[in-house]
């Protein structure tokens, strides 16, 4: 009874609404978005109202917050970032940069598109996108939790060469730890 | 056999009520802080939705065996020491396994739990998690002096090594401890202080810093054994102040009023002020506090 297919639901409802309304987030803030991050924190945006808090580090943390470009060396130390989270975890990409390169778009040393690198769940369009956007893609993101469909991290592992092979395309040596996330 | 099934069937609904007070505590201290800060602030039962997160995660990574110890032994201390502070007077589902001396039993308990999350933490090998720990005993050093010296005027003052005699004392006179020895009081409140590890004197977690210190390693289950160990133990220390110098609690909303009455010294305080580094820390708990609590052995001694 306790292993049927009806409970395991009712499980994964009550799991899910928990993890919907506790997001605790790591901000990456390396490039120019992370601006954004303190207006909505603090008390005009309030994203603590949402359970959106912040993380000290990468163990603790649910949600990974790139905010803005990333460079191809700063690229290496993400990925380690997000080889250290804990499942279920997922990743949001933030402003154009992350999404086709935006203003980066013929810049030798960043990577243009994210999600050939890293699973995102939800991109935040804009440049800067405003915390109202950062809140509504918060929103997107509780929205995709509740329904079981962020499932960025599933992916990853599973498509783990393709993604192996277009981060060891960008970094040339590659000297990291095996993680038996 | 009755007496022993009530003794565990209490014990269970002592921890119970225990971790949904301590809690709740915490969810109403982060919607206090955010109110003070203009905020809305999440909901006061965000506390139990971040618990239920954290053991729903579906890995929690370790570096070895060691590890398990830290959280492990933090519970321990919380379980044990909430099993000998009486919560209730006069109450069969609150049973106390209290002693002669479990006064000076407690205190060694309190610093249980630190030292066995050093050991957790040491596994860990996170350089920060070594830079907590270090921070974190300098500090219990700090204010274990205020802390000793107020319980041990106590113990001169009325011949007595329990708690239960200590609240015996109070019900005999009908004046609580806090008045008829208030630099006791004194000393043991700015303990207090230290002993929540809030602002300022939350050079151990200091999460822009040294990233939340020996935690930083611990996610997942981890981290959902630490904080509610952290609660049961928070609702401990303000039960066995309650009891030490409020004359203890006949029912439970006389004890959740006298709680949350002194819970609000450390929140409010945290709010006025900025951390500490560690030595600012232990010098301020070796200075006011301290003298204090040579204050109240005087006082215990003397009259």
């Amino acid at each position: 009874m306790i292993n049927d297919k009806n409970s395991q639901k009712i499980v994964d409802i009550i799991q899910n609404w928990a993890r919907k309304h506790s997001i605790w987030v790591l901000g990456y803030g390396t490039g120019c978005g992370s601006i954004e991050i303190p207006p909505t924190m603090t008390s005009r945006y309030d994203a603590e109202r949402l359970g959106v808090r912040g993380a000290a580090t990468p163990r603790q943390a649910d949600v990974l917050l790139i905010t803005g470009y990333l460079t191809t060396k700063t690229l290496k130390r993400v990925i380690r970032v997000y080889e250290q989270m804990q499942d279920p975890k997922y990743v949001i990409g933030f402003g154009s940069c992350t999404i086709n390169g935006g203003m980066y778009y013929d810049s030798y040393n960043t990577i243009k598109v994210l999600d050939k690198y890293l699973p995102v769940d939800v991109y935040i369009n804009g440049c800067m996108p405003r915390p109202e956007a950062v809140l509504s893609g918060f929103g997107q993101l509780q929205k995709r939790i509740a329904e079981g469909r962020a499932d960025g991290a599933k992916q990853y592992k599973e498509n783990l060469e393709w993604y192996r092979a277009n981060q060891k395309k960008i970094i040339p040596n590659w000297v990291m730890p095996e993680y038996n996330w | 056999m009755e007496e022993v099934l009530y003794n565990v069937l209490g014990a269970i609904a002592t921890f119970l009520v225990a971790f949904v007070v301590g809690m709740t505590y915490g969810g109403l201290n982060r919607k206090i802080t955010a109110r003070v800060q203009n905020r809305k602030g999440p909901p006061f039962y965000q506390n139990f939705i971040d618990t239920l997160k954290l053991a729903s995660k579906k890995s929690a990574i370790h570096h070895g065996v060691m590890q398990h110890f830290g959280p492990a032994f933090l519970m321990v201390t919380s379980v044990m020491s909430l099993l000998i502070v009486p919560v209730l007077t006069h109450n069969q589902w609150f049973p106390n396994l209290n002693f002669h001396g479990d006064l000076i039993f407690l205190l060694y308990i309190m610093v249980f739990g630190p030292l066995g999350m050093a050991l957790g933490a040491g596994q860990t090998g996170n350089p920060n998690s070594a830079i907590g720990i270090t921070r974190g005993l300098s500090q219990m050093v700090g204010y274990e002096i205020p802390w000793v010296l107020a319980l041990v005027a106590l113990m001169i003052q009325y011949h007595t090594t329990s708690i239960v005699g200590l609240m015996a004392v109070q019900a005999q006179s009908g004046t609580w401890l806090m008045f008829s020895s208030p630099f006791a009081f004194i000393a043991a409140v700015m303990a207090m202080l230290g002993m929540f590890s809030y602002s300022p004197f939350d050079v151990v977690i200091a999460p822009a810093e040294i990233a939340s210190g020996p935690a930083s390693e611990n996610g997942g289950k981890y981290l959902f054994t630490m904080m509610s160990s952290g609660s049961v133990f928070a609702f401990v220390k303000l039960t066995l102040y309650v009891d030490l110098f409020m004359g203890g609690a006949d029912n439970i909303v006389i004890l959740l009023v006298k709680t949350f009455a002194l819970y609000m010294i450390p929140v409010l305080y945290s709010l006025t002020t900025v951390r500490y580094r560690t030595e600012q820390s232990i010098r301020w708990f070796w200075g006011w506090p301290s003298f204090f609590g040579l204050l109240a052995i005087l006082q215990a001694v003397i009259f």
